[in-house]
């Protein structure tokens, strides 16, 4: 029997796999009520942890867990609905066991089945994405937030009114038939890609989130070869993800992009993600993703900093700036017009970005007008700029970066 | 589940870009036949809207519809679907959905 400590480890495995699943499963059995089957999976989880390391693991964990929500959901049900009709309802069906997920669909995987289900088009962009992170790949609504840059209480708020959303118009949980498909990419493409740069922070529990991102944009991939951007999200991730060894030193120190050891970097990885690049970009249907990866290729190529082509990466970026503009990528932009032009061209652009206000929150706004500073000789402001990207870095490894900086300085 | 299928004229639309839509008298038949459309009919434009409003309890009218909108309000129809996906199937079909725009709104269900 499975006890102690192992067992604890399992729920963690448990959790990592099956947390979409359960979270499905109860979304359909409480009629769509998605915040009484996220707490319901919630508590089969707390429910594990607290008996499972004295009583064993059971046979089968996770039809445990499911039966453990499903009587949670059952519970709550009758105390808090009013509903007495859907009680009567849920009471005479009382499966022992809650029905499988079914489904005749194309899409050969489960969880990616699931985030196709819940990009629903009649959500926007962004509450699509927020709600799937959120339901299906467990991550929590301050994680989502930092993702998207937004305070953890805008978050909230719309997620809550993605849900107050899909309750009220009544939106279906339901795998789209493969028509249907196409309108809902832009949605998983960004789960997807949200999804991988969640396990590709200084985090080292996290980087299995990115393997399983990876995964899962091979399978969209082959799943949809006509779609340029499915491709090219993978190519960026492949590039990115060749650097990955040598993003953090032997003292669990990060390494930026200009001092990272490219001896380290994945050299099959990169030959991959260029040819899954090239074969999309051939379609001339380039979007956001494809000119990402395009830059990603820049930097994975390139022998050393100061030899990448430092001006095609300003055009790549000024090209992104016009499919896909944000504060983000005109911040990208300004750090490789500094490598192309000099500082001194880039600081207005990124002086540009902080009067709008709308990278306030942002500590790489600070530490990259620091450094721009800095290169222009202006070491007092520069220290200030840190200062203030220090009190704003989310991260401990990030943190101690910026302090070495002011150290150095 | 009830909605509210507000039918617009799209001032934007270019012509021709209806082509090929579907018939309107189809479609009310086709859902009256299956009970998905309740009720529905065609309105008058806004230049014969009156709007009303009590103020300080007084009636106050405007010649005119709500708002400085353009003649956006064509027709109504009041739908019973099972949920979303269905009533947009529905709408999709609508020849004003090629011809302009739908809205669905859902009806307010008390919790």
């Amino acid at each position: 029997m499975i006890t102690g400590e192992s067992a604890n480890e399992l729920i963690a495995g448990i959790y990592a796999d099956g947390w979409s699943r359960i979270v499905a499963t109860m979304i359909r059995f409480t009629g769509g009520d998605w915040d009484l089957a996220e707490e319901c999976a919630q508590d089969a989880f707390a429910q594990a942890l607290r008996t499972w390391p004295q009583d064993g693991v059971p046979r089968q964990p996770l039809a445990w867990l499911t039966t453990a929500a499903r009587n949670r959901a059952v519970d709550r049900m009758r105390r808090a609905s009013a509903e007495a009709a859907k009680i009567r309802q849920w009471a005479a069906l009382e499966p022992q066991q809650p029905a499988p997920y079914t489904s005749d669909s194309e899409i050969p995987d489960e969880r990616l089945e699931l985030m196709f289900t819940c990009c629903h088009p009649a959500l926007n962009l962004d509450a699509q994405v927020a709600l799937t992170l959120r339901s299906l790949a467990g991550m929590s609504t301050a994680e989502i937030a930092r993702a998207f840059l937004v305070p953890e209480r805008t978050m909230g708020q719309r997620i809550f009114r993605a849900k107050q959303k899909i309750a009220h118009a009544v939106i279906p949980l339901r795998v789209p038939p493969a028509h249907l498909l196409p309108d809902r990419l832009p949605g998983v493409l960004h789960v997807l890609y949200l999804l991988y740069n969640e396990g590709y922070g200084d985090q080292q529990h996290k980087t299995q989130l990115s393997r399983e991102a990876i995964r899962l944009a091979r399978v969209l991939a082959a799943l949809m070869p006509d779609e340029p951007e499915a491709h090219g999200m993978l190519a960026l991730m492949l590039l990115h993800d060749a650097r990955r060894p040598s993003r953090v030193d032997a003292g669990g120190e990060l390494v930026t992009l200009g001092e990272q050891d490219r001896s380290a970097w994945d050299p099959d990885q990169i030959a991959e993600g260029s040819a899954i690049l090239e074969r999309a970009l051939r379609r001339r249907r380039a979007g956001p993703f494809q000119i990402q990866a395009a830059i990603a290729a820049c930097h994975a190529t390139a022998p050393s900093a100061q030899q990448t082509d430092w001006p095609q990466i300003v055009a790549l970026y000024e090209q992104l700036a016009q499919v896909a503009p944000s504060a983000i990528v005109e911040l990208n932009r300004a750090v490789a017009v500094s490598m192309a032009q000099g500082p001194e061209a880039a600081l207005p652009l990124v002086d540009a970005i902080a009067e709008s206000g709308r990278l306030d929150g942002y500590y790489l706004l600070h530490a990259t007008r620091a450094d721009l500073l800095r290169r222009c000789g202006r070491t007092d402001e520069a220290d200030a700029c840190l200062h203030t990207a220090l009190t704003l870095a989310p991260t401990e490894a990030e943190r101690r970066l910026l302090s070495r900086r002011l150290a150095e300085s | 589940m009830k909605y509210l299928m507000l039918v617009c004229v799209d001032p934007d639309l270019t012509p021709g870009a209806a082509e090929g839509a579907p018939d309107v008298e189809d479609w009310v038949s086709e859902m009256d036949g299956k009970g998905i459309r309740l009720m529905g009919d065609r309105v008058r434009p806004g230049s014969d809207a009156t709007t009303v409003r009590v103020r300080n309890r007084e009636v106050l009218l405007t010649d005119g519809p709500y708002a400085e909108t353009k003649d956006l309000i064509a027709g109504f129809d009041v739908l019973e679907c099972a949920d979303l996906d269905e009533a947009v199937e529905v709408a999709s079909r609508h020849p004003m959905a090629w011809g302009g725009v739908i809205e669905l709104r859902p009806f307010w269900v008390e919790d």
